[in-house]
């Protein structure tokens, strides 16, 4: 009994030391963000392995998940004789929900994840403490320019993948399904408002790329130095960041959207 | 590691990419002439009943949309809705007589309003009254007349 309390106190007290540890390090980390303005090259750097490469999956993703939402919503729609309406329910759907949650997912899988894996191995093979021996902070100089990069390509992303997702929806639905072209997109521009429905996707996809990019570098630098603390760590990245956007998503949503 | 040249390249595709996509979303998806409010001049209307008429909904002429709806009021003297249209600077020689009806779009669909115009020399101006007004066609009423009539029949 006592010995279970103790179990769950210690378990208590470990989730609040890693919290407080990872609000310093985001502390330390945002610190060097200034001394990033005149050395940008090795932000870009990162937005190529962080962005651009993440490019393939999430443009394919967006296309596919457009196209499956014109032929789903069509089935509905047609039954009320609305389809004119599949422009509105496609566009509102990637630019409010879809386009920054299923972009932020891809995001810790692909991005996230590889990050950590980065940073984990650096630690393991002891690659950070040498750049402290050589009074190099690692957080300024290793972590600080990939968090930069994560949290200016996932909104370029979200973006990217919600374009695609309504282009891939006008494909199935004004070239498959035989809806009015011009229905489709004036019923879209009617109905779908540029402050309340895209800004508000944008808000989200750059609060879902700092809370990804945050957890894929702490888990990162917070590693446990060997190869199976590695493949832990980058585990958690993908569960937690994962969790994370659809936790953050629905706050955001009843934030924004519930009246 | 790649020729740190190519690496800015395709960052700055990459970047391109977004961008435009950003642009596509509030230019083609969304109506960015509703986030510039052209000018106009306000009217109103009285109305027995607005149905399910909002702020922002259309006002059509012809079927050309001339304005919006910019406030929807109650007048506590008269217990009607009073309604205050927005319309464009550009359409200025709408006549006085001119009468307002609510309709919808389609069968349960959104409403709007609809002018019709009328004869008059005089033009509207900002702040000027609809006399004529036909209040929304509300379903319940008509189904609930409909089944009166019919029993009565009977």
């Amino acid at each position: 009994m006592l010995d279970a309390l103790q179990r769950l106190g210690a378990t208590a007290l470990g989730v609040a030391e890693r919290m407080g540890r990872g609000h310093l390090f985001l502390l330390h980390v945002l610190g060097g963000f200034p001394a990033l303005l005149p050395r940008f090259g090795m932000v870009v750097k990162q937005m190529y392995s962080v962005g651009v490469l993440s490019l393939v999956i999430i443009a394919v993703s967006g296309l596919f998940v457009g196209m499956v939402l014109g032929l789903q919503g069509y089935n509905t729609l047609v039954d009320f004789g609305a389809t004119e309406s599949l422009g509105v329910m496609v566009a509102l759907s990637l630019v409010r929900e879809l386009g920054p949650v299923v972009a932020g997912l891809l995001f810790a899988g692909r991005a996230g994840s590889a990050l950590t894996a980065e940073i984990g191995l650096m630690k393991a093979t002891e690659q950070l403490s040498a750049m402290e021996m050589m009074a190099v902070d690692p957080l300024h100089r290793v972590v600080a320019p990939r968090f930069l990069a994560g949290i200016l390509s996932m909104p370029l992303l979200a973006a990217i993948f919600s374009a695609l997702g309504v282009v891939g929806g006008y494909f199935v639905a004004v070239g498959l399904l035989g809806v009015d072209d011009g229905a489709f997109w004036s019923q879209m521009q009617a109905k779908v408002d540029l402050h309340e429905d895209v800004f508000n996707g944008v808000i989200k996809s750059v609060v879902f790329g700092f809370v990804v990019t945050w957890i894929a570098v702490f888990e990162g630098y917070d590693t446990v130095p060997t190869s199976e603390g590695v493949s832990r760590a980058t585990t958690n990245t993908v569960v937690h960041g994962s969790l994370a956007v659809l936790g953050l998503d629905f706050v955001l949503t009843a934030l924004m959207f519930g009246k | 590691m790649m020729h740190s040249r190519t690496v800015q390249i395709w960052v700055g595709l990459f970047v391109i990419a977004g961008l435009a996509a950003l642009l596509m979303l509030s230019m083609k998806v969304s109506n960015i002439s509703t986030f510039t409010e052209t000018e106009g001049y306000e009217v109103t209307a009285h109305f027995e009943n607005i149905g399910g008429l909002k702020v922002r909904s259309p006002v059509t002429m012809a079927g050309v949309v001339v304005g919006r709806v910019a406030n929807i009021g109650f007048d506590k003297e008269s217990y009607e809705a009073v309604v205050t249209l927005n319309i464009q600077n550009e359409y200025d020689n709408i006549p006085a007589d001119t009468s307002a009806s609510i309709f919808t779009a389609g069968l349960l669909g959104e409403q709007y309003i609809g002018l019709e115009a009328g004869g008059a020399e005089e033009v509207l101006t900002a702040g000027s009254e609809l006399e004529l007004t036909q209040s929304a066609i509300v379903l319940e009423q008509i189904i609930g007349q409909f089944l009166v009539s019919q029993a009565d029949k009977e």
